[in-house]
């Protein structure tokens, strides 16, 4: 299938500075592509530069099977949502619906009823004479949200549009996002630095760093088999606790080497294991269990820091001076200095090379 | 012990009991009114003075209040007073400075906010540098510029005319008022304009539609910037004008000036405060628009 957006060798310099380095990204039609990053990473540049707002150094933009990239944003059929909602502050809320459609001189009959219709689905319809100073933050942002749904466009640009709520709206408004993807079917590209934001929304993430795509695939295949040391550490909270060790493999047997103790590494989910002098293991605190007697293939621990977050809890370890943090039951009660032993769920865990960060 | 003594001794609570007539205070209101006085004090004079005859100014008691009060040096400053053959007082000097002002006002601040806007908003290549140029020009002496600007005007058949001094007067405002709208347009989120440009509106819509409406305090800042620097200007008026175009304030120094006869001081008086009328009404109306408009446009950078 053709794709709704295909971004070709994208290249942006800021003066001397190269903000997005021969970026090649193709995002299918009806798919919810997130952008996640830390500041800096380029991705709301890469946004601005589907919307039209940027001009490329190089490279080309395709939206809907044609070439945009010396289009103008008008023209490229796209919405866009921003962090700071951006509405018109003398304008009601009809008028900034209604604002593009005015400036495409589109018949009034047919402004009031694409405006309707949006407000309709957004649940806004008695705010529509209201100015945006009257409304709560939450509702700004769904004004903002039904001044791309009125353009009838195949393309919805988000940046950061939950960043200035609160919580709880943050939340609400997440579920609606999802809602109206399901419910529209278009093609969503969504920035955000939030990785909940990111996990429960996309179809598929691209998480970005210094201009470059570090990892584009699921939301499952990001968190379970990150590509590379930096994926692993940005998403998860708690984060992924890091082992470093030797990577021993000896008549077809991998064994991943901590001091005197050892690791069996069967079942690991990856590419053939050669012998590494310097490795690093990644484990998700969910995949790692605690048992208070020895085991076959544990590793002995300490308690340092028992951290309850309602739900279950959270072990800080040290195992052989290197911390570990294992999510256990809330009712799992440690004191600290208590010495227990772990076990590493392989099949879910993430071996990478130290040198270059890369996973095995 | 009463209740009243009990309650005095009790714990704090509420709000803190402040003295009216702590030492701060006393210090603080007496600079403040020491100063007002400082500043209050000429202009009382001249108010004063113009509304007593000759003979009573010549007692000498400048600060005495008038014993009888007379508007007829206002009338005589307005319509009587004579500068060389014209006896027609300030009136024709005052439709003059209003036919200068409108135009000079309206123009410059519309050619400087759409500068602003354009440097704001539309980055172009060389666009800081043209800014820094502009703003330079603010630090030239004017003196340096009077004559190359005479030959300009003559070259285009303005010289002496209204409209000539009108484009002298919107050069001049340029520098300033483009520094004002830039750091005004800059200050509004750059997301709002953006959203524009998605909407479709070009440069000249997301101008009247986007911009115009959020900028009124520093229009208003202009506004007065303009009026007070326009009306009050001198020079200019007296360079690149005819004697029949003359603005308010040459024909005030033509008639105080005047050497001929007695120094009417209560008529001077008069048209002095009369030629300051207009940016003081301008002070007073817009005051606090004035402040707010310089708070939000012209510290932001």
């Amino acid at each position: 299938m053709e794709p709704s957006i295909s971004i070709k060798e994208l290249k942006l310099n800021f003066g001397a500075v190269e903000v997005l380095k021969d970026l090649n990204l193709n995002i299918g039609q009806g798919e919810f592509l997130v952008l996640l990053g830390p500041s800096g990473c380029g991705k709301s540049t890469l946004l601005n530069c589907i919307a039209g707002l940027l001009d490329v150094t190089d490279g080309q933009i395709h939206i809907g099977g044609k070439n945009v990239t010396w289009e103008e944003p008008k023209d490229r059929g796209i919405g866009m949502v921003f962090q700071s909602y951006a509405l018109y502050p003398q304008m009601t809320v009809r008028g900034n619906l209604s604002f593009g459609l005015r400036n495409q001189r589109m018949p009034k009959a047919e402004v009031n009823e694409r405006v309707d219709r949006a407000a309709g689905i957004l649940q806004i319809e008695s705010l529509l004479d209201r100015k945006p100073g009257a409304l709560s933050g939450g509702q700004r942002q769904r004004v903002a949200i039904g001044r791309a749904l009125v353009r009838d466009v195949d393309v919805f640009l988000f940046d950061e549009p939950l960043s200035n709520l609160d919580a709880k709206l943050r939340s609400e408004l997440r579920v609606e996002i999802k809602r109206l993807h399901q419910r529209l079917d278009n093609t969503m590209v969504y920035v955000t630095h939030d990785q909940i934001e990111a996990l429960t929304l996309a179809d598929r993430i691209a998480v970005m760093k210094g201009g470059v795509i570090q990892q584009l695939a699921d939301p499952q295949t990001i968190y379970n088999k990150p590509s590379n040391l930096f994926v692993a550490g940005f998403i998860g909270s708690p984060t992924m606790s890091f082992l470093d060790g030797r990577l021993e493999v000896e008549n077809g047997v991998a064994q991943f080497k901590i001091g005197n103790h050892s690791i069996n590494l069967d079942g690991y989910d990856g590419g053939p294991l050669q012998s590494l002098d310097k490795a690093i293991l990644g484990l998700r605190p969910e995949h790692v269990t605690t048992f208070g007697s020895p085991q076959p293939g544990t590793l002995p621990a300490t308690v340092d820091i028992d951290e309850p977050m309602g739900s279950d809890s959270l072990l800080w370890l040290s195992v052989e001076g290197q911390q570990v943090s294992v999510r256990v039951a809330a009712e799992h009660k440690s004191t600290p200095g208590e010495h227990t032993h772990l076990n590493c769920d392989i099949t879910k865990a993430s071996l990478f090379d130290a040198a270059t960060g890369e996973r095995l | 012990m009463t209740d009243a003594t009990l309650n005095a001794q009790s714990e704090p609570r509420g709000p803190r009991p402040r003295r009216r007539f702590s030492r701060t205070n006393i210090m603080l209101y007496g600079t403040l009114i020491v100063i007002a006085m400082y500043y209050a004090l000429p202009l009382y004079v001249m108010i004063v003075t113009s509304l007593k005859g000759m003979p009573e100014i010549r007692i000498g008691n400048v600060f005495a209040p008038p014993v009888e009060i007379t508007f007829q040096p206002w009338v005589k400053a307005w319509s009587e007073a004579c500068t060389g053959i014209n006896c027609d007082g300030l009136s024709r000097g005052f439709s003059n400075s209003v036919k200068i002002l409108i135009p000079s006002v309206i123009l410059s601040i519309a050619v400087a906010s759409v500068n602003g806007y354009a440097l704001a908003n539309w980055r172009f290549k060389g666009s800081e540098v043209f800014f820094t140029i502009l703003i330079i020009g603010a630090f030239i002496p004017f003196q340096v510029m009077l004559y190359p600007l005479v030959i300009i005007l003559r070259e285009m058949g303005l010289y002496g005319s209204v409209w000539g001094l009108v484009l002298v007067h919107t050069i001049f405002g340029m520098p300033i008022l483009t520094l004002l709208f830039r750091n005004y347009f800059t200050s509004i989120p750059e997301e709002l304009f953006k959203a524009a440009r998605v909407d479709g509106a070009g440069f000249w819509r997301i101008y009247f539609q986007i911009m115009l409406p959020m900028s009124l305090p520093i229009f208003v800042v202009g506004m007065i910037i303009q009026v007070t620097g326009i009306w009050n200007d001198f020079l200019f008026g007296v360079i690149y004008t005819k004697p029949e175009h003359y603005p308010m304030t040459v024909q005030l120094n033509n008639i105080v000036n005047s050497v001929q006869g007695i120094k009417e001081y209560n008529v001077n008086m008069a048209a002095t405060l009369l030629t300051g009328l207009v940016p003081l009404t301008i002070y007073f109306v817009s005051g606090k628009l004035f402040v707010r408009g310089i708070a939000a446009g012209a510290v932001k950078g």
